[in-house]
């Protein structure tokens, strides 16, 4: 079994050391897992933040590998595009550009300015397939769920081609299956850090998602099953700890040292680290039409996001229900430098959080930022104050 | 006849006296709206729904059109403060922060007061206008409208009427106009009339069609129009009066006044030596000096992917169906604004086949701080066309709104150096 495996280095270990060894695999920017799975003979499919329907890519047996840049130096790409730019942009071109991953289709998403031109520049570089999946930016119209789902079909043929066989729905409707089962247990993930942070550290929870993003889904499956038991049983205390919700990781992912720093300071209870990987907050019903439950889900059953515009989210308004849900008494809100849509919204989150009378700690990040000393200690004072207000 | 007439006796430079008349105009409209406390439709130039916006009498706004005012009239900088203290950071677009400062401070703007928003129509040509909108939903509470307009998914794979994939898109864009109209109908009051649609399309064929014609009347040799400094002006023009019967009559006569021109071979410049294709967004800080750096030279922008994308693709001349206005309408908003947005991203092609039309010498790249839709691709762009035709080309970054991230002096080193290089390439090719 554990020949077959692209990460097989967990398998019979104890709960530190099964931790240790997946921090290890998300911090290795030379993806073993994804050069393991193209070794076997695999294709991939890159796809760029913030939401992808997978399953597509999955029920034509191709990895779906998330694209969320790295902590690499934009050596090669950097030429490549202008500045003023954020650094996902350029890092997750570079781990192409330097063959750290191999593709066989990339796909971006018109998330923002910056994303929506990533296909153009992929495509000047590359000859297989880099293309814009328009996920509907109209989430009202009462069209947008049948154009999602022709707009799905369109994605389903070209991962035919690359696949070079047909996608069936009950190809589909297997992979939904694992996609929910994935989905289930991100959500008792998230459980645990709601009803118990003290079990599970911010970063270990951060490593354990993030890995779903370059890990075959039945592994990760079989990885979070394995693992979140053992989180429940774990006999660590609680400590006066702030309940905190973290803003602002949507797309560019902060560092794992940052949210290792934050993580000491306060327990944080809920964020939208990787959103696009819960984005769905349901199980997508497997019947008739596949491609249409996947659409429905999108529009119907799914989070926030600042690249998302829906009416009936208003992302401050979501952003005061995640605190409330979660419990939470304070809020950090981020935003990777450059990154228009996560500034532009901390405007907005910092005003309904005044008037909602919620204490919040504003920074900017970037993924390759190395010295957190100084963020560490305006967030200790930030929550000292607050604690002792 | 004579009023029409330019100052030496022809109707050469009418386009321009007629165009800034015509802006004066406009923003004396919006002023007396917002006196009588109208609320107007705010848009944006890439897929501005003017044709169907002009059947419900609502007076238009165009922020982007507000904000590049404030750059041209060198106050720019004290609207971007204003917006910084309020939040907005440094990083963020300088035409929403303008944008934002206008409406913190009631409307006041150079040109006159701008009314507020009563509906915000808008495509995702930009991300940013939907980030845009959603500041004046939080603002003033306006009802806000996406019209998604899905574009083209790679390099060169457009799809035609009657693939399946162009029938879903425009399906969905169909269907989103059928929305819209309701609400257009409860905001203004005004109940909808397809006929009046008709009449603004038939206005907007007119003004589309001859505004292909005006871009292709450039590859005159002399060129007849400056595609930055002129061209800005026509752009103001094709937005503001899309649909309308001014904007029809203004581009009937601009072709009128071109061909003019291009028959007595009267040129933009008295002595053209360089013919040049600008990629880009202006630099409306020092708007008019940046065009003097290439102007000193005899240098002149024949064509420009702005007056593409900035005119939401009307420079396909796409010619709206009157016997079906509906359908035709999502057919034309699909087509253009899937035009304007290719060639922001996709425009290889675009540039290489426009360098032989124009008889270009050079192509200078322009990329922008404040907009990442336009800027993020052009250094891979300019690698790309580079190796496909060995053109020369410049590549300058600045900004469209913000003078902290204006250098003069720096500019104008390179454009000279630019320029020596074009003299000495032109030398050798004279001497080989």
């Amino acid at each position: 079994m554990s020949d077959n495996r692209v990460f097989p280095e967990w398998l019979g270990r104890e709960l530190d050391d099964v931790l240790y060894e997946c921090r290890e695999l998300l911090e290795d920017t030379s993806f073993p897992t994804v050069a393991r799975w193209r070794e076997a003979g695999g294709k991939v499919a890159g796809h760029f933040q913030v939401y992808f329907p997978e399953e597509i890519a999955h029920a034509g047996g191709l990895l779906p590998f998330k694209m969320r840049g790295a902590t690499v130096e934009p050596v090669h790409s950097d030429s490549r595009f202008g500045s003023y730019l954020c650094s996902i942009i350029k890092t997750s071109l570079e781990l192409v550009l330097n063959k750290n991953i191999e593709l066989d289709l990339f796909v971006t998403h018109p998330i923002c300015d910056a994303a929506r031109n990533l296909a153009g520049i992929w495509g000047r570089n590359y000859d297989y397939p880099c293309q814009i999946l328009y996920l509907p930016q109209n989430a009202n119209s009462g069209h947008s769920a049948t154009y999602l789902r022709g707009e799905y079909d369109r994605l389903r043929r070209t991962l035919e081609e690359v696949a070079g066989r047909p996608i069936t729905d009950e190809d589909l409707r297997s992979s939904l299956a694992v996609f929910n089962e994935n989905r289930s247990l991100l959500r008792e993930l998230y459980a645990i850090k709601r009803e118990t942070p003290w079990l599970v550290s911010a970063e270990d929870a951060y490593v354990l998602v993030a890995l779903g993003g370059l890990l075959p889904r039945e592994e990760h499956n079989d990885l979070l099953r394995a693992v979140l038991p053992k989180i429940r049983e774990g006999s660590a205390k609680r400590q006066d700890r702030m309940r905190v919700v973290f803003e602002g990781g949507f797309c560019e992912q902060p560092p794992l040292d940052m949210i290792r720093a934050i993580g000491r300071s306060c327990y944080v209870v809920d964020d939208d680290l990787l959103i696009g990987l819960r984005w769905i907050l349901e199980d997508v019903p497997a019947e008739d039409d596949p491609l249409h439950s996947l659409a429905e889900a999108y529009l119907e059953s799914s989070s926030y996001s600042p690249v998302q515009h829906d009416l009936r989210k208003p992302k401050e308004k979501m952003l005061l229900e995640r605190i409330e849900r979660a419990g939470a008494e304070a809020a950090i809100v981020t935003a990777a430098k450059m990154c228009e849509p996560g500034l532009e919204e901390q405007v907005a989150y910092t005003y309904a959080l005044d008037e909602a009378n919620v204490p919040y700690f504003v920074s900017e990040f970037e993924e390759n930022m190395s010295n957190f000393e100084h963020l560490q200690i305006q967030l200790e004072t930030f929550m000292e104050n607050l604690l002792f207000d | 006849m004579d009023d029409d007439l330019g100052l030496d006796g022809t109707i050469v430079g009418r386009g321009n006296k007629d165009g800034a008349q015509l802006f004066r105009t406009w923003f004396e409209g919006l002023s007396e709206a917002a006196e009588q406390g109208r609320g107007a439709a705010y848009v944006f130039v890439m897929g501005s729904m003017c044709e169907l916006l002009q059947v419900f009498d609502l007076p238009v706004v165009f922020p982007e059109i507000n904000s590049l005012q404030t750059a041209v009239r060198r106050v720019a900088h004290e609207f971007l403060s204003e917006a910084e203290d309020y939040g907005y950071s440094p990083d963020i677009c300088g035409y929403v922060k303008a944008d934002v400062a206008v409406q913190l401070r009631g409307g006041e703007h150079p040109m006159g007061r701008i009314p507020k928003p009563s509906i915000a129509v808008y495509t995702n040509a930009c991300n940013t206008y939907i980030k845009w909108a959603e500041i004046w939903e939080r603002m003033h509470d306006t009802q806000i409208f996406t019209l998604d307009v899905p574009g083209s998914r790679a390099a060169g794979k457009q799809t035609w009427p009657g693939d399946p994939d162009f029938e879903n898109d425009r399906a969905y864009v169909s269907a989103q106009i059928k929305e819209l109209i309701p609400i257009l109908e409860q905001v203004s009051g005004v109940k909808f009339d397809i006929d009046r649609l008709r009449e603004s399309l038939r206005y907007a064929n007119v003004m589309s069609a001859a505004w292909a014609r005006v871009l292709e009347l450039n590859q005159s040799t002399p060129s007849l129009f400056n595609a930055l400094s002129d061209g800005t002006i026509y752009l103001g023009v094709a937005n503001g009066f899309r649909g309308a019967e001014e904007g029809a009559r203004y581009f009937t006569e601009l072709v009128e006044e071109m061909e003019y021109k291009s028959e007595h071979g009267i040129g933009t410049l008295t002595d053209e030596k360089y013919r040049l294709l600008f990629v880009g967004v202006p630099c409306y800080p020092i708007f008019r000096r940046f065009t003097e750096l290439f102007t000193e030279w005899g240098g002149t922008f024949v064509g420009s992917t702005y007056l593409w994308f900035a005119s939401g693709g009307s420079n396909l001349g796409f010619q709206y169906d009157l016997d079906d206005p509906i359908e035709s309408l999502a057919e034309g908003v699909l087509v253009s604004v899937r035009d304007a947005m290719d060639s922001m991203f996709f425009q290889t092609d675009m540039l290489a086949e426009m360098i032989d039309d124009y008889g270009a010498d050079g192509v200078v790249y322009h990329p922008i701080k404040s907009c990442r839709t336009v800027s993020t691709g052009l250094a891979d762009n300019r690698r790309a066309l580079m190796k496909a035709t060995n053109i020369p080309s410049l590549f300058i970054e600045s900004d469209l709104m913000d003078r902290r991230v204006v250098s003069e002096a720096q500019l104008k080193n390179r454009v000279d150096a630019f320029f020596e290089g074009l003299a000495s390439r032109k030398q050798q090719a004279v001497i080989s």
